[in-house]
């Protein structure tokens, strides 16, 4: 897949990766998926071999800090784990953690960045409550200071890594009404009055681990606001940009494993005296997939080339990440479907993406929510 | 001590290979090149003795295109501690390698050169033997285990009856087996950290080697595909078949 984004320390990059699923997740994917969860070592091992640190600054432990292009590589080849929810639950750092490093106080930053990127810590961003998700300024969760500490109340929920998290940055309301009155905190696990509910079972994403959250009386120190106080909204929305770059890679790596399965699948699949490929039928949408997938990839390489350039594309980035959700919803769907009946056993790998693929549109912003977001940016 | 490693550019185990149509050689035309994987255990190997305090320094050595240069940077990114690039655009048969090696063994003086059996391009399985019949170096081939203890090192080989172990004086040659270890991946910490290490370039020429390939390559051609099978009935018919149709008992 040579193109101008990727250069020699990408593709080393990505040997590394690769290796790292082929040694220590592909053999195992199966199980942890109907386990539903992976273990807890995977975060250590993923630590050690440099790919948690990856765009964080040295000093903390991480290296090529600014490389978009690096992660892009990265999630690409964990993608080959053809597991959604074992790349959501490896990647929560890379939504809980930024905040941290960007806005936290040094002596807190210091204290929690190097050990969540040697894979020794798990962090978690918890903004959804069982209120309202998309709708971030209305959120509930209160936050009042009280001397040297705020006091919090309230409730969280879908938190990707919720249960075994050590760390948590929550969204918290400190002031007002409105995206006005957003605050971020760091909260610990074993902080009193922070209890997690149940572990929540899913359509998809099985090996990852989603909670509930609830905060009952919860005593936090103050020095473990992230940024200022009431912020915090901006904080979440710069946030959302690399999300949704990487829910749109995740979108057609996704569909890109989909469709090799299914050529692999068809070359073999005999119907009516011939391999079912020999049908112009089946060739035909075997190319149709193909292009939606390979536009998906390099509109989002495109968007990964502007925020490279320093821009910060987020018309742009929500376009991909619901093109690319799109795509993989319907090139899994096809997927299935050239694989007969065997698509619909659970024996079946593309029966996984479609499940797992369901996801992209709804979390890191609904599609609905992407499209309000385009309006406004396009000024309609 | 210094450890000498040679690695080796080759089409990358996975791919599936093509003769050219027109039977002169293999397509290599945007195929994806990797270390072959023999050499892959002899980095693994010098680092492994790094790591126990054996070996001091690891220097690594390609012959090749520029591109040669990658598989360089993935061994020092695996613990190598500075390349050496011979660049030549020319075919390198197995005895122009090994006395452009035996020419860096003259200049690096290493204890210990450490090479895969054979690449799996070619698969010739000389290069080791050649460099030690010129260096008039001992050679353990084919290792599965190698030991350094003072000034010897013993290696353990594998042979079709089984283990053999031979006692080497050092400086020795020593070539890789599949099973002497499981190479590690690089982490991207050492990727990155490794684009500051080293990399000395050098031609033929510099060493005063001259390319001239001995053998010729006439024709290459595609293994026939492989022919159906037949079923016997019992274990007489099978007996009777190896005996008087295949010929092999």
């Amino acid at each position: 897949m040579d193109t101008a984004y990727f250069n020699d320390t990408h593709e080393q990059a990505r040997q590394t990766a690769r290796k790292f699923i082929t040694t220590h997740v592909s053999p195992y994917i199966e199980d942890w998926e109907e386990a539903g969860e992976f273990p807890r070592e995977l975060y250590t091992l993923a630590g050690e071999a440099g790919l948690l640190g990856a765009g964080y600054p040295e000093s903390l432990g991480g290296h090529s800090e600014g490389d978009i292009f690096l992660k892009v590589a990265l999630s690409e080849e964990l993608m080959r784990s053809t597991s959604g929810g074992l790349v959501a639950g490896l990647g929560s750092i890379d939504i809980g953690l930024p905040p941290v490093v960007k806005w936290a106080r040094p002596d807190v930053r210091d204290a929690i960045a190097p050990a969540v990127l040697r894979g020794e810590k798990i962090i978690a961003l918890a903004v959804t409550e069982p209120g309202g998700g998309s709708d971030v300024a209305s959120l509930k969760t209160r936050a009042v200071r009280n001397g040297d500490e705020y006091v919090v109340n309230g409730a969280k929920t879908f938190i990707t890594s919720g249960h075994r998290a050590d760390y948590y940055t929550v969204a918290v309301r400190t002031g007002s009404e409105g995206h006005g009155g957003i605050s971020l905190l760091l909260i610990d696990r074993d902080t009193p009055g922070f209890t997690r509910g149940r572990k929540l079972r899913k359509m998809g994403w099985w090996a990852s681990d989603t909670a509930e959250l609830f905060f009952e009386d919860c005593r936090v120190p103050a020095n473990r606001l992230i940024g200022a106080e009431n912020a915090g909204f901006i904080a979440i929305m710069t946030n959302f940009l690399s999300e949704r770059l990487m829910l749109a890679i995740m979108g057609y790596m996704t569909a890109e494993i989909a469709l090799e399965t299914s050529i692999r699948y068809c070359r073999q699949r005999e119907a009516f005296g011939r391999s079912i490929s020999g049908f112009q039928v089946t060739r035909h949408k075997l190319v149709e997939m193909a292009t939606q997938v390979d536009i998906a990839r390099e509109y989002t390489y495109r968007c990964a080339a502007l925020m490279q350039a320093g821009k910060s594309p987020i018309k742009q980035v929500a376009m991909a990440k619901n093109f690319a959700a799109q795509v993989c919803e319907d090139v899994t769907r096809e997927a299935i479907q050239l694989h007969g009946g065997m698509g619909y056993m659970r024996e079946a790998m593309v029966e996984r993406l479609h499940r797992d693929g369901k996801l992209l549109s709804i979390g890191g912003g609904t599609t609905e929510i992407m499209k309000e977001l385009i309006s406004k940016q396009m000024g309609l | 001590m210094k450890v000498l490693v040679a690695v080796k550019r080759v089409i990358d185990y996975n791919v599936k290979v093509r003769v050219k149509p027109d039977n002169t050689g293999v397509d290599l035309a945007n195929v994806k090149m990797a270390m072959n994987p023999f050499c892959e255990i002899a980095v693994e190997e010098a680092v492994r003795l790094k790591e126990k305090g054996v070996a001091t320094e690891i220097v690594v050595v390609s012959i090749g295109a520029k591109a040669c240069q990658e598989q360089i940077r993935t061994a020092l990114a695996l613990g190598a501690d500075r390349g050496i690039h011979i660049e030549t655009d020319e075919e390198v048969q197995s005895l122009e390698a090994a006395k452009l090696l035996k020419a860096v063994v003259e200049k690096e003086e290493p204890k210990l050169v450490i090479l895969g059996k054979q690449s799996i391009d070619t698969d010739n399985n000389q290069t080791g033997q050649m460099l030690a019949a010129l260096t008039g170096m001992g050679q353990g081939t084919f290792a599965s285990e190698v030991v350094v203890e003072g000034d010897k090192v013993n290696v353990t080989r594998e042979v079709d009856g089984g283990l053999t172990t031979v006692a080497l004086n050092l400086p020795a040659v020593v070539t890789t087996d599949l099973r002497l270890n499981e190479p590690r991946y690089a982490s991207l910490p050492n990727i990155m950290k490794a684009k500051k290490k080293p990399l000395d370039g050098m031609t033929p020429a510099d060493l005063g080697v001259e390319l001239a390939p001995r053998l010729s390559t006439l024709k290459v051609e595609a293994p026939a595909s492989r022919q159906a099978g037949v079923k016997v009935a019992d274990v007489a018919e099978l007996v009777d078949k190896l005996k008087n149709e295949a010929k092999v008992i």
